[in-house]
């Protein structure tokens, strides 16, 4: 029987991995494609829990909670992406380091 | 073949396929794999939350992420790459230390997962959630739904401030 442990290993594998390719690339895209597993990871923790400890729906609400505010921080981070573009020509991380534009 | 087995098997398929697109983000030298890995995994978290019965939840998932954030993310390497060289490769960097990191905060992870005994309230039915997630939001919720919108707003107006060309 699927139990509430194998969708927490799934969980686990997902933010692992996220944090693996916030960590190793150095393109700005591809660090947002890992912050973005790790929070899918974090919302299928909380429907998880929701299912199966509570059988209330209240870690679903906070799962569009979370799906609410990962979308407004991917437009934002493509803004600043996209400004960054324009200023240094580059997306790479490693050459955004002045403080002062 | 009962019903229970075949749901065993589905749940494995997309357990696999949501993990095994989530690798392909990180590990793959091309961002266009990287992005429809991407997809993948957004498609295999949707089925999860079928299983989980929470009908509503998936299809905020299928819509938000995969019609919005992917398309998004699109944009941004579409806009932000010469697509003249069409290879679009990126850089790695540490990986070897990344990934000893990575494969430390997973045996922890797993370790405390497996070894905890969780609290268990009685699994809920499945049935639709949609018009009792919509109460909740009109009851205890409204305050965070009402400081979420005005968020998105916020939000919205900054990504237009962040990228509009200044006059020179």
């Amino acid at each position: 029987m699927i139990g509430l442990t194998h969708y927490l290993v799934i969980s686990a594998a997902l933010f692992s991995l996220g944090i693996m390719c916030v960590l190793t690339r150095k393109n700005a895209v591809s660090v947002l494609m890992g912050i973005e597993l790790i929070l899918n990871s974090a919302n299928l923790n909380l429907v998880a829990f929701s299912r199966f400890t509570s059988g209330n729906l209240d870690g679903q609400v906070f799962a569009v909670f979370t799906i609410i505010v990962a979308a407004a921080e991917v437009a934002v981070a493509l803004a600043i992406v996209l400004s960054m573009y324009r200023m240094l020509r580059s997306v790479n991380l490693d050459r955004a380091d002045t403080l002062k534009g | 073949m009962n019903a229970n087995l075949v749901s065993q098997i589905l749940f494995y398929f997309f357990a696999v396929l949501t993990v095994g697109s989530a690798a392909v983000v990180v590990f793959s030298r091309s961002l266009i794999y990287s992005i429809f890995g991407l997809l993948f995994t957004f498609f295999g978290v949707a089925a999860l939350y079928v299983f989980l019965g929470a009908d509503f939840l998936a299809a905020t998932q299928m819509v938000i992420y995969v019609g919005g954030v992917l398309v998004l993310l699109l944009f941004g390497v579409m806009l932000t790459h010469k697509l003249y060289n069409l290879d679009l490769k990126t850089e790695t960097f540490q990986f070897v230390p990344a990934l000893l990191l990575i494969v430390a905060v997973f045996g922890v992870l797993l370790l405390a997962m497996t070894r905890a005994t969780w609290f268990s309230g009685g699994v809920r039915p499945p049935e639709p959630t949609t018009a009792e997630i919509g109460k909740m939001f009109m009851r205890e919720y409204i305050l965070p739904f009402e400081v979420a919108s005005v968020f998105l707003l916020i939000a919205l107006i900054g990504a237009a401030m962040i990228v509009r060309r200044r006059a020179q």
